[in-house]
């Protein structure tokens, strides 16, 4: 089932890809001019902060504080371990045997942690490094746009910068709110929420932030009062958040956290869902019909859970961790991608929420969709290899239309990361068809993507590019299926479709074959 | 709780059991926590095997099986006495005198003692199990007395057990009014019984270790103070002698005792853990979802059936229960959705969704006409009053204070003047409508503005000179319309009193009544000037408008069940039956958002409560007014996402349309 060898062969340099119209890519040479919808950050123009927080405190720490009131902050701060860090770095001040006796239990206490974390080697990660290690986005750390969010309802997006800052883009409005709040940092997601005009939820280093953004106001730049803080002791970095598609609950995982938080935002109240192993949750996604939820682990290892009764169901993968993963439109189908395999695999599930039993009927097995193994390109600028590790998946929201991020190996040049998009059609039967690569400037990668959830005429998959550039690729076609409205539960109509019948050859997955 | 007439099935079948078995499984429990307590007390690093045969042989006697019993005894008396005082509206006080009267009510000083009696009895086993010195109450002297006669010596260290255990136990029922401890919310997700349990398992003991610490350091204090006079109460009803040779526990080097300080910390906890289980287990076992048969075949199964259960009103959680199952089931569960839209077989009527959605209009109706009294009360403040009785002169804040007492009764929101009257008006003629309302009237706590409701505004009154804000003349007799909109709808036979008779008399008070008002504003003034009254009735920020929202709980879920049957109905209605509807439930969501929107202006309405430190008492009744918020804009949202520009065939007023089109464009 090699797959990639069906695709239409990579552009040329120099040709960027447009959009897709009568079934096929169309691509063109001018970039300056090419889409004058996208938005374009330079690295130069943003203000990087270059400090540390860290490095700061110590700058501002006043020594002049008695030792109890520092223990009492180092208490505050760092638990158990602070306050013994304290004692133990103001040893003129304490009696020698409690500054020794808090240096042993402290060597203690390091040597417990480090054991624990040989069992899940992600736990001595810096917060950074993990978020990067567990993103959506390519290459995180060095990404201008960190994460980028659709509208569910209207056509305005959000777009989180490298400079921990937050624009709002709305076509109907002139102002552009900039959003900063001083917990801020490195935004690893953002989710608006459903049936809401103004709530935008932000993932970042140490809480989960929501803010409120009125769609008529006109200010420029919204206070940080309009922001609500959820945050939770032991539950940071958070990597992923997820709405539920009703707009009523809000998860939020950390890798650092076994238990994932199940928020009730205007509440500001936290129910955990902890399920040991697996050492961490790194990425959350609700199923459009809000049935299940699929929560993978940084271990080989992902949860799938129902969101009736909140069981869950255990999946371990045999090569490493799940990646990235998404939903087909009726929540039947999950599609996700495993470190280190450079295949897709399918889960079908029994769509019956109205079971009255908690228990998922699911599948036995995940089957193998889609092979996305290296293959040779012969091109007039010599061969380009495309294929490999997943990085992430997407899924429009008519279910026609799948992008896949593909890692690429930034060392080998004519190896780049590259998107490929799949046709995909999931009634009666489910099946694969190639549909080509999404390509951009040379010398720039892709390093995130997210389709339009209510694209009139197809799909519109927007692309952030490592220059900065975030464009959008329009994808034109008839749908086949009614517009889903997002009722949760009830089963969506489909109407039978006429294609054309020359993609039935080149299918690339068909459930008649496996 | 049982004396009402067609909810007590519910009460025998279904609240018994599970009270019952909530307590099982907390006595089932109990030989884990005492094992736990067993060799927590015997604790000693350096003699393990010793530790451990201690703790066997105390485990396995005669008088641990005793004690167990006992323990047991006690743990279902907790199981009862909680089963008696749960609520699922929190009562919130609104002022440090209101907080004061809930403390001294006699059916809470009843709980406290039995509380206190129950303390003494578990301080006792805890004596018993940890034996030593603690194990009885008198031993025979050392030392012979001048006539040579050995005596009865108290063990004071026995005492002490013993009345720390009822200490504890009266500061736990105490505390208990402050936190809300009886109150019963309901979790944000479903989940197994098991899994709530293990989660809420740390919390338990967390809180129980921090509060048998307060209450130690507390109890150690009043005991080295006012040691002597139990201590002296005691011997001389046993006749007991004191033991010159032992140290006495009340001086700071018989209370600085470490292993005595650790001992006591311990029973208080294992007091406290065992307690908290129970509550925990009641909480989690009462509030697990029921599911109602929407309609039944059988006559006599028909007051079980959805639809009735709604319009009870006793016991409360019936109400709640139904109102969580309407939620759970317009989400979840398509097959009984369907019998929602269903019409009845002969005749062909929409009965259970005319029951179903009358209920929950009514809920929301309810509350909207609670928020506009309360915002006019507080808004006019005292204005229209000074000119409705003529010389009655205030100060904003003290009116402000006195008038909220009105709104402050969360246990007896059914009674305040607004419920009350929109109760006859929703739930049908029960009762004329303006008996029930005509003495709250003339009492001093109903607001001007509600007396003005009552009677229609004519541009000739005072009154309406007075009005600064538009909103309030616009919204009033606006309101009545929606009231007789929903009635309209939801049953057949209009009452024809839907506008309440008008009150002349009101406007001219009489000579004896103005006497009376000068006399009441003159002990209000010297009252006013006096610091301890002052910090008695001045009114707790934000307290009276969670008051308001104290049973938001029922009006979210109703939201919930209404706008996702509205959504389900899109597709799933066949009969449309839901269409007959939907103008009454669009205007009343959009006034009750008017409302709300408005309450949320006033000053303390949208200030967050502080964040509570580590206690068992749910907090969660302080934030319903933001979940109610969300989840009102939520429901609106569903509805217009779902129905799009079908929206505009629906009959709706002007204003309405205006406001549903913000919605339509995603600009709310």
């Amino acid at each position: 089932m090699c797959s990639l060898t069906l695709f239409p062969p990579p552009l040329p340099d120099g040709q960027t890809t447009l959009c897709e119209s009568n079934n096929e890519l169309l691509s063109g040479s001018n970039t300056q001019n090419a889409s004058p919808m996208s938005l374009h950050f330079p690295r130069e123009s943003l203000k990087l902060h270059s400090r540390t927080e860290s490095s700061s405190k110590a700058a501002f720490l006043d020594h002049s504080e008695t030792l109890w009131m520092r223990s009492a902050a180092a208490w505050r701060d760092g638990g158990l371990p602070g306050l013994l860090n304290e004692i133990t770095d103001s040893n003129s001040e304490v009696p020698k045997w409690l500054a020794v006796g808090s240096g042993c239990i402290l060597a203690l206490l390091r040597w417990i942690s480090s054991f624990h974390s040989s069992l899940f080697p992600h736990l001595t990660l810096s917060s950074e490094d993990m978020i990067a290690e567990f993103s959506q986005v390519l290459n995180w750390s060095d990404c201008v746009v960190r994460a980028f969010a659709w509208h569910p309802h209207t056509d305005k997006f959000a777009v989180a910068l490298l400079d921990e800052s937050i624009k709002i883009y709305n076509p109907k409005s002139t102002t552009t709110p900039t959003l900063k709040h001083r917990l801020q940092r490195n935004v690893a997601a953002m989710q608006w929420k459903p049936l809401c005009a103004s709530a935008l939820a932000v993932a970042c280093q140490n809480c989960v932030l929501v803010w409120h953004v009125d769609p008529c106001s006109l200010s420029a730049r919204p206070s940080s009062s309009c922001a609500q803080v959820l945050s939770h002791p032991c539950h940071a970095p958070v990597t992923s958040i997820a709405w539920s598609p009703s707009g009523a609950l809000l998860l939020s995982a950390s890798p650092m956290d076994t238990s994932m938080m199940v928020w009730d935002v205007a509440a500001e109240s936290c129910v955990p869902l902890q399920r040991v192993g697996g050492g961490g949750v790194t990425f959350l996604s609700w199923s459009p019909d809000g049935s299940h939820v699929l929560a993978s682990t940084p271990s080989a290892l992902f949860r799938v859970w129902e969101t009736r009764m909140w069981t869950c169901e255990r999946w371990p993968c045999l090569k490493g961790r799940c990646q990235s993963g998404c939903w087909s439109p009726d929540g039947s189908r999950l599609l996700f991608a495993v470190e280190g395999e450079t295949v897709i695999y399918a889960l079908t599930f029994a769509g019956a929420p109205d079971i009255s039993t908690s228990s998922l009927k699911g599948p036995q097995a995940a089957a193998v969709v889609a092979d996305l193994s290296e293959t040779t390109f012969h091109t007039e600028d010599g061969d380009l290899i495309v294929g490999g590790e997943i990085q992430s998946l997407a899924w429009d929201p008519r279910g026609e239309r799948l992008a896949v991020l593909l890692k690429g190996d930034p060392q080998v040049t004519n190896r780049p990361a590259i998107i490929a998009v799949f046709k995909t059609r999931t009634s009666p039967i489910f099946e694969l068809l190639p549909c080509g690569f999404v390509q951009g400037e040379p010398g720039v990668e892709p390093r995130l993507m997210q389709f339009h959830p209510n694209f009139q005429h197809g799909a519109l998959l927007t692309v952030c590019w490592s220059s900065g550039r975030i464009a959008h690729v329009p994808f034109y076609f008839l749908t086949s299926a009614v517009p889903l409205v997002g009722l949760s539960g009830s089963p969506s109509l489909l109407h039978p479709l006429e294609r054309p019948a020359d993609f039935a050859s080149q299918s690339l997955f068909t459930e008649l074959l496996s | 709780m049982f004396a009402a007439d067609s909810g007590c099935w519910f009460t025998q079948k279904v609240l018994c059991w599970r009270a019952a078995a909530s307590v099982a499984w907390s006595v089932l429990l109990l030989p884990a926590s005492t094992a736990a307590f067993v060799v927590l007390s015997k604790l000693s690093v350096l003699h393990p095997v010793q530790m451990f045969a201690d703790c066997v042989s105390v485990l396995l006697s005669a008088g641990s099986v005793f004690s167990f019993v006992l323990l047991a005894g006690v743990i279902i008396m907790v199981g009862f006495l909680t089963f008696e005082y749960y609520t699922v509206i929190p009562s919130i006080a609104c002022s440090k005198v209101a907080l004061l009267g809930q403390l001294l009510h006699p059916r809470q000083l009843l709980y406290c003692l039995a509380h206190g009696v129950m303390g003494v009895v578990v301080g006792w086993s805890c004596a018993v199990t940890i034996g030593y010195r603690y194990e009885r109450l008198a031993y025979l002297c050392p030392q012979k007395d001048r006539d040579g006669l050995l005596h009865m010596c108290l063990n004071e260290h026995h005492l002490l057990l013993l009345l720390e255990g009822g200490f504890v136990g009266l500061s736990h029922s105490l505390l208990g009014v402050i936190q809300n401890l009886n109150y019963v919310s309901f979790g944000t997700v479903q989940q197994h019984k098991y899994l709530c349990f293990k989660a809420s398992l740390p919390l338990a003991a967390k809180c129980s270790a921090a509060q048998a610490f307060y209450s130690v350091r507390n109890f150690v204090l009043l005991y080295f103070f006012l040691g002597h006079i139990p201590r002296a109460w005691m011997c001389k009803s046993l006749s007991l002698h004191l033991d010159s040779s032992a140290h006495p526990l009340d001086s700071i080097s018989g209370l600085l005792d470490l292993s005595l300080l650790y001992l006591l910390w311990i029973s208080a906890t294992y007091l406290l853990f065992s307690w908290y289980m129970t509550l925990l287990l009641f909480r989690i076992f009462v509030t697990e979802a029921y599911s109602f048969p929407v309609q039944s075949t059988f006559t006599e199964e028909a007051p079980q059936c959805l639809p009735k259960v709604l319009s009870e009103k006793q016991p409360m959680i019936l109400k709640f229960l139904a109102l969580q199952d309407l939620s759970l089931l317009s989400q979840h569960s398509p097959s009984r959705r369907s019998q929602v839209f269903s019409l009845s077989q002969p005749g062909g009527h929409p009965h259970n969704w005319n029951a179903i959605s009358k209920e929950c209009l009514s809920l929301l109706a309810d509350l909207t006409q609670r928020l506009v009294s309360y915002h006019e009360t507080v808004a006019t403040n005292g204005r229209t009053k000074s000119l409705s009785s003529g010389s009655d002169r205030k100060t904003s804040s003290e009116s402000s204070g006195t008038e909220d007492l009105a709104s402050c009764r969360p246990t007896f929101l059914m009674k305040t003047p607004a419920s009350v009257f929109l109760r006859s008006v929703g739930a049908g003629p029960q009762s004329p409508l303006t008996s029930p309302f005509t003495p709250d009237l003339d009492s001093p706590f109903a607001s001007p503005t509600l007396r003005q409701l009552t009677s229609p505004v004519d541009p000739g009154s005072p009154w309406h000179g007075v009005v600064q804000s538009p909103h309030v003349m616009r919204r009033a007799p606006k309101l009545w319309s929606t009231s007789t909109d929903s009635q309209r709808n939801g049953s057949p036979p209009a009452s024809p009193a839907t506008l309440p008779t008008p009150k002349p008399e009101s406007s001219k008070p009489s000579f004896l009544a103005q006497f009376f008002q000068n006399r009441r504003e003159q002990v209000k003034h010297f009252m006013a000037k006096r610091m301890l009254v002052m910090y008695l009735f001045t009114k707790l920020p934000e307290a009276s408008s969670q008051a308001l929202f104290a049973d938001g709980q029922a009006h979210i879920w109703a939201l919930d069940g209404l706008s996702y049957l509205v959504q389900a109905s899109f597709t799933e209605d066949q009969f449309g039956v839901v269409q007959t509807t939907l103008p009454s439930i669009l205007s009343s969501m959009l006034l009750l958002q008017e409302a709300v929107d408005r309450h949320f202006k006033l000053p303390h309405a949208s200030s967050k409560p502080v964040r509570s430190t580590i206690s068992l008492g749910d907090s969660s009744h302080k934030t319903l007014r933001f979940a109610l918020r969300a989840t009102l804009k939520t429901a609106i949202y569903r509805i217009t996402t779902t129905f799009g520009a079908h929206l505009h065939a629906v009959q709706l007023s002007a204003e309405h349309r205006k406001r549903l089109q913000h919605f339509l464009e995603y600009k709310e």
